[in-house]
């Protein structure tokens, strides 16, 4: 292991990078998706995410990352290739049991209802009354803060608040894996920095595994144990940076040369990537 | 975690403070106006209707005055009270019907391309051939000529309620479809949960337009059938006061007419008003 990860568990950290290797909750072998117009959207993507880990895909528009965070959810089926889920259980039909939450680009909350009838949403579906749930989703609001706030519409909320209402929604069935499309991209820069920071204190404490799009290079060094450059056209993984800074990383890990060296090595990546797909 | 909570506490505040609760913050003085306003202009276009036939003597044949009309009303209660109710039953009825139907169909239409290829170009073609043309064709196939009222005034009202409705069901937000299908939600769930409140807007946009044209469609409906005799609605006594040259009851007449027009548009924008006011941009009243 690197040295990071050796200082961060001298300094008593609440939680430990997964080593290389471990377990594996979700495997990607040599996925590829074909869109029905002809696209080629993902061409044999590979992919080991070992539980507790946080991973980023990243790259320019078109290189597949959302199609891929869509497959792993389940939504829409691989042209070819398989997933694998190795610690999962299967229901009745033989699919895996995949304990997800998906957090999408845009807050994608019902306006009709209110917050906590938005939270309650995934329990609801599973048959489970506002009334039983109400522990779970109180406790799911709480962790983004906005206990306050259950019995407000969206359309009370700021464009930060609502996306931590979309955030309590995907952690209220207590998912393994968390997967969020591009969460913070439409919020302003100080909104992001601090659901950033936000975003990782609950992973250090819950230690859920986490697969984070982004197009943003800054966004995915600061968050990532692993980021996936991937390149577009078709989409595919170009090259995988590991980020070996410790945790808990704060507004000091933002603005150390640290940082910097790690944003420029995976924007060169990124530039190459690019250049790939150019050709 | 005390500081994430305490950090999302202060941007809840300053969220807060941003959106004011509803938006009420019209003044009384404001609203008064409101009502005031248009009241006075009533006022003053009776008031020189009532001094000007008075004055040039106009017959009440040609032009009642304001005061005849609503003594017209007064002793022509009997005859125009049971005219009012076979019209508002009629128009009741038909908008009832056509909610029902119109909003069924709707549904039923979403959910197969096949069954909307079936049948929507049909319900176009019921729509957009005039009710006046279709009327003598209805009487003749049914045994009553009030059914044959609610038939017309049914087939103009249902259509812009199967179209918005419609419209509304297969405008649900893509994304959140994603969310329901990863959860695992059943057809029904996705139905309940999310596409029927989605389209409930869109529905109320077709209740406000059907319930206005079931009343003309009924008052229509009864032209083209020429119903006649105890047992007709207002559209019989209007005719018959044009007939007798009895224009202060004809006017009575029209009075009742716009006033039933004017409570329903009133009744179905509350109901609009009352579902949508907590999170519908159309029913949120907004400051700047």
């Amino acid at each position: 292991m690197t040295d990071a990860t050796a200082t961060a568990a001298a300094a008593g950290q609440r939680r430990m990078p997964a080593p290389a290797g471990a377990r594996s909750l979700v495997s990607l072998r040599g996925i590829s998706k074909t869109f029905s117009n002809g696209t080629l959207a993902l061409k044999d993507m590979s992919l080991d995410v070992g539980a507790g880990e946080f991973i980023s895909l990243l790259g320019p528009s078109g290189c597949g990352k959302s199609t891929a965070l869509r497959i792993i959810a389940g939504l829409g089926e691989p042209s070819s290739g398989a997933i694998e889920w190795p610690g999962a259980t299967h229901d009745a039909r033989g699919k895996p049991e995949r304990e997800i939450g998906f957090v999408f680009q845009e807050p994608t909350l019902m306006p009709w209802a209110t917050v906590a009838a938005n939270v309650w949403l995934p329990l609801r579906l599973k048959g489970m009354s506002q009334r039983t749930a109400r522990d779970q989703i109180m406790e799911a609001l709480a962790m983004v803060g906005l206990e306050s706030f259950a019995d407000a519409y969206p359309r009370e909320l700021s464009g930060g608040m609502k996306m931590r209402v979309s955030i309590a929604r995907a952690l209220v069935t207590k998912p393994k894996l968390l997967l969020m499309d591009e969460p913070f991209a439409a919020l302003d820069e100080i909104t992001r920095f601090k659901l950033n920071n936000d975003l990782l204190e609950l992973w250090e404490q819950f230690g859920w595994t986490v697969i984070f799009v982004t197009h943003s290079v800054f966004e995915s060094v600061y968050l990532s144990e692993r980021i996936v450059v991937m390149a577009p056209r078709p989409g595919r993984v170009f090259r995988e940076l590991t980020i070996g800074a410790p945790y808990p990383r704060s507004e000091e890990f933002r603005t150390s040369p640290e940082y910097g060296d790690y944003c420029r090595l995976t924007s060169d990546a990124l530039h190459a990537a690019m250049a790939a797909g150019e050709t | 975690m005390s500081a994430i909570a305490a950090a999302g506490e202060r941007q809840n505040r300053e969220a807060a403070e941003a959106v004011p609760e509803a938006g009420f913050r019209e003044t009384a003085g404001v609203r008064a106006l409101r009502i005031i306003v248009p009241t006075v202009m009533l006022a003053i276009v009776l008031v020189i209707w009532q001094v000007w036939t008075t004055l040039a003597h106009v017959p009440p044949y040609i032009l009642p005055a304001p005061s005849r009309i609503i003594q017209s009303l007064a002793t022509d209660w009997p005859i125009l009270l049971p005219a009012l109710l076979v019209t508002l039953k009629i128009t009741f009825t038909s908008l009832a019907l056509a909610l029902v139907g119109g909003g069924a169909l709707a549904i039923l239409l979403v959910q197969s391309r096949w069954i909307e290829l079936a049948f929507y170009p049909y319900a176009v073609i019921l729509q957009v051939t005039p009710i006046v043309a279709i009327a003598p064709l209805i009487l003749i196939y049914t045994p009553t000529t009030q059914i044959a009222l609610l038939i017309c005034a049914f087939l103009v009202a249902f259509f812009p309620v199967l179209s918005n409705t419609t419209q509304g069901l297969k405008s649900t937000d893509h994304n959140l479809l994603n969310l329901f299908e990863l959860y695992g939600a059943s057809r029904w769930q996705t139905l309940w949960l999310l596409r029927l409140p989605g389209a409930l807007p869109y529905f109320l946009a077709g209740l406000k337009i059907a319930g206005g044209l079931s009343l003309i469609a009924a008052v229509v409906a009864e032209f083209a059938a020429g119903s006649s005799g105890a047992g007709s609605g207002l559209a019989f006594r209007l005719l018959e006061a044009q007939y007798r040259l009895n224009i202060p009851r004809l006017f009575a007449a029209l009075v009742l007419l716009s006033a039933t027009g004017v409570a329903i548009y009133g009744v179905t924008s509350l109901i609009s008003w009352l579902l949508l006011r907590k999170w519908h941009e159309s029913a949120v009243r907004r400051e700047n």
